[in-house]
C-alpha cells in the first residue's frame, strides 16, 4: 500500500466525549513528526484530546501507537511539530520537563514497579520526593489507593511478590497517587496472563467512568467498547481513522482498519 | 623454625598490614564515592559530562598504578606543593592514598556501570513518569538497584585494591611490601618463608573479602 492511498477518515465521534466542544482541551498534539533513523514513525500527528476523555488507540504493532503515547510525557523526543498539556508547552529537559510528567501518569506494558521498593513505598515515592506531600499523608493516601485497586493486604510485599494482574494494579495507584491529570497506558494488560486482565481493565473502566482523561493504546477491543469515547486507529506512523468505538467497529471507514479489524475479529 | 619466628617477631608485620589496610580503607572510600560520580556523569543526559567521565575512566584506568604512585611523590608534592603533613611518613601516606583513589575509582566507575546494566531501562522511565528529575531518579530509584547488582565485580575491584596498596611502596610509604624488602636484605636465611609469610597474609586478608562479596551479591539481589 502507498501512502497516498490513506487519506485520514476522520469522522464526527459518537463517544460520550469526543468531539465535545463544550469541554476543553487537555493534550493537543500537532504536527508531530518522529524517526528512528530511516523510519517515520509518528507522521503528520494531529490529536486533540479533551479533559476527562478516553481515546483508545487501535493499530498493528509497528504503526507508531506505543511511541505516540510515550511522546506525550516525552520519554521519546519528537523532531518536529508541537505537544502542549493544558495550554503548556512541553518543556525540553530539566525541571520544568519533571513538573510537567508529575501531570501526566503512566503505565506501562511491563509494570516497572521499583523493583527494590515495597508496593507501599512504590506508590508514595513520588508524592513525597516530587510532591513534598508529609510521608504519613502519602502513606495514607497510599492505603486509600491500594484499598482501591484491591491490593491493600500486599502493601509492605516487594514488586517481585506479587502477580502480573497486581503489579499493574499497584501500577495504576502509583500514577494515581500523584494525582495527575490524565493517564497515558502503554498497552497494559499485553505482558499478563490471560485470567489477569480483567482485574486491571475493570480498575481502569471505573477510572474512564469517574472521568479521568485517558490515553490507552491496547489491543482489548471489549475495553475500547466499553470505556473509549474514541478510537484512534494509526497504521504506519499515522492517524488513519478516528471515530467512535461503535462507529469504528461496525462502520470502519479505511481499507486498513478493515484489514486489521479482520484480522482480528474473525477469531 | 624456631629462629625463624624468632626473626619474625623482630619486626612489625601487623602494624605493615594495618597501614596496608588503613590504605585499603581510606582509598576504596574516597573511589567509591569519586566513582559513583563518575559513573553518574556516564549516564547522565548532559553530553560534556559524559565525555568528561568516559575520557578520565579511560584514561586512569589504562596508566600504569606504578606511574600515578611515583607522580603524586615526584610532581604532585614536590612540583605542585600537595602536602597533607609536615611529617614525611603522614605525607606519603596520604599522597599514596591519593594515587590509589584516582586510579581505582575508574574501576569503581566500571563496575557500578555494569550494575546499571542489570536494572531495566523501565525502572528509569517509570522513575521520570513519575517526575523524578535526573539525580532524584538516579539516587532513588537507579543506584540502590544498580550498587546491589553490581556487588560482584565491586568485591573484585576491592580486592584488587587490597593487593594494589603494595605498590605504594613506590611512595615511600613504609607498609608490608617495603616491610618484606627491608626482612629480606637484613635476613638472607630466610628468603622464602619470608616470602610465604607476606604472601599467606595477603590471602588471609582477601578470601574473606571474596566471599563476603559472593554471600552479599546473593543476598542482597534485587528480584524481579
Amino acid at each position: 500500500m502507498s501512502v497516498e492511498d490513506v487519506t485520514p477518515v476522520t469522522d464526527a465521534p459518537v463517544g460520550r466525549g469526543a468531539g465535545d466542544s463544550t469541554r476543553e482541551p487537555l493534550i493537543v498534539l500537532s504536527g508531530v513528526q518522529k524517526h528512528f533513523g530511516d523510519l517515520h514513525v509518528l507522521r503528520d500527528i494531529e490529536l486533540t484530546v479533551h479533559k476527562g476523555e478516553v481515546v483508545v488507540v487501535l493499530g498493528p504493532s509497528g504503526s507508531g501507537k506505543s511511541t505516540l503515547c510515550r511522546a506525550i510525557n516525552r520519554l521519546e523526543p519528537i523532531d518536529e511539530g508541537e505537544i502542549t498539556l493544558d495550554g503548556v508547552s512541553l518543556p525540553l529537559e530539566g525541571k520544568a520537563l519533571a513538573r510537567l510528567r508529575a501531570d501526566v501518569g503512566m503505565v506501562f506494558q511491563s509494570f516497572n514497579l521499583f523493583a527494590h521498593k515495597t508496593i507501599l513505598e512504590n506508590i508514595t515515592l513520588g508524592p513525597i520526593k516530587v510532591k513534598k506531600t508529609k510521608p504519613a499523608e502519602a502513606k495514607e493516601r497510599a492505603m486509600a489507593l491500594l484499598e482501591r485497586v484491591g491490593v491493600a493486604n500486599q502493601a509492605n510485599k516487594l514488586p517481585a511478590q506479587l502477580s502480573g494482574g497486581q503489579q499493574q494494579r499497584v501500577a495504576i495507584a502509583r500514577a494515581l497517587a500523584m494525582q495527575p491529570k490524565a493517564i497515558l497506558f502503554d498497552e497494559p494488560t499485553s505482558a499478563l496472563d490471560p485470567e489477569m486482565v480483567n482485574e486491571v481493565l475493570d480498575v481502569m473502566i471505573s477510572l474512564a467512568k469517574e472521568g479521568m482523561t485517558m490515553i490507552v493504546v491496547t489491543h482489548e477491543m471489549g475495553f475500547a467498547r466499553k470505556a473509549a469515547d474514541r478510537v484512534i486507529f494509526m497504521s504506519d506512523g499515522q492517524i488513519v481513522e478516528e471515530a467512535g468505538p461503535e462507529e469504528f467497529f461496525t462502520n470502519p471507514r479505511s481499507d486498513r482498519a478493515k484489514d486489521f479489524l479482520g484480522k482480528i475479529l474473525t477469531h | 623454625m624456631a629462629d625463624f619466628l624468632t626473626v619474625l617477631s623482630e619486626y612489625d608485620i601487623a602494624g605493615a598490614y594495618w597501614v596496608n589496610l588503613k590504605l585499603t580503607f581510606f582509598a576504596g572510600l574516597f573511589a567509591l564515592v569519586l566513582g559513583t560520580i563518575l559513573a553518574m556523569f556516564r549516564i547522565s543526559p548532559i553530553p560534556s559530562l559524559n565525555l568528561a567521565g568516559t575520557a578520565y575512566v579511560n584514561i586512569l584506568r589504562n596508566t600504569p598504578l606504578t606511574i600515578i604512585i611515583v607522580f603524586g611523590l615526584a610532581v604532585l608534592w614536590p612540583v605542585l606543593r600537595v602536602e597533607f603533613s609536615e611529617v614525611f611518613t603522614v605525607n606519603f601516606f596520604w599522597l599514596g592514598v591519593v594515587g590509589l583513589t584516582v586510579y581505582h575509582a575508574a574501576f569503581f566507575c566500571e563496575a557500578l556501570r555494569s550494575g546499571i546494566n542489570t536494572v531495566p531501562v523501565g525502572q528509569a522511565e517509570a522513575a521520570r513518569a513519575i517526575g523524578l528529575p535526573f539525580l532524584d531518579s538516579a539516587r532513588l530509584v537507579i543506584f540502590p538497584q544498580a550498587f546491589r547488582g553490581a556487588i560482584a565485580p565491586l568485591g573484585n575491584v576491592v580486592i584488587a585494591l587490597i593487593k594494589n596498596t603494595t605498590v605504594v611502596a613506590a611512595g615511600s610509604v613504609s607498609e608490608i611490601a617495603t616491610l618484606m624488602r627491608e626482612m629480606i636484605e637484613n635476613e638472607s636465611n630466610y628468603v622464602y618463608p619470608i616470602f610465604l609469610t607476606v604472601a599467606v597474609g595477603f590471602v588471609i586478608i582477601v578470601v574473606p573479602v571474596g566471599m563476603l562479596a559472593t554471600y552479599l551479591s546473593r543476598r542482597l539481589a534485587v528480584s524481579r
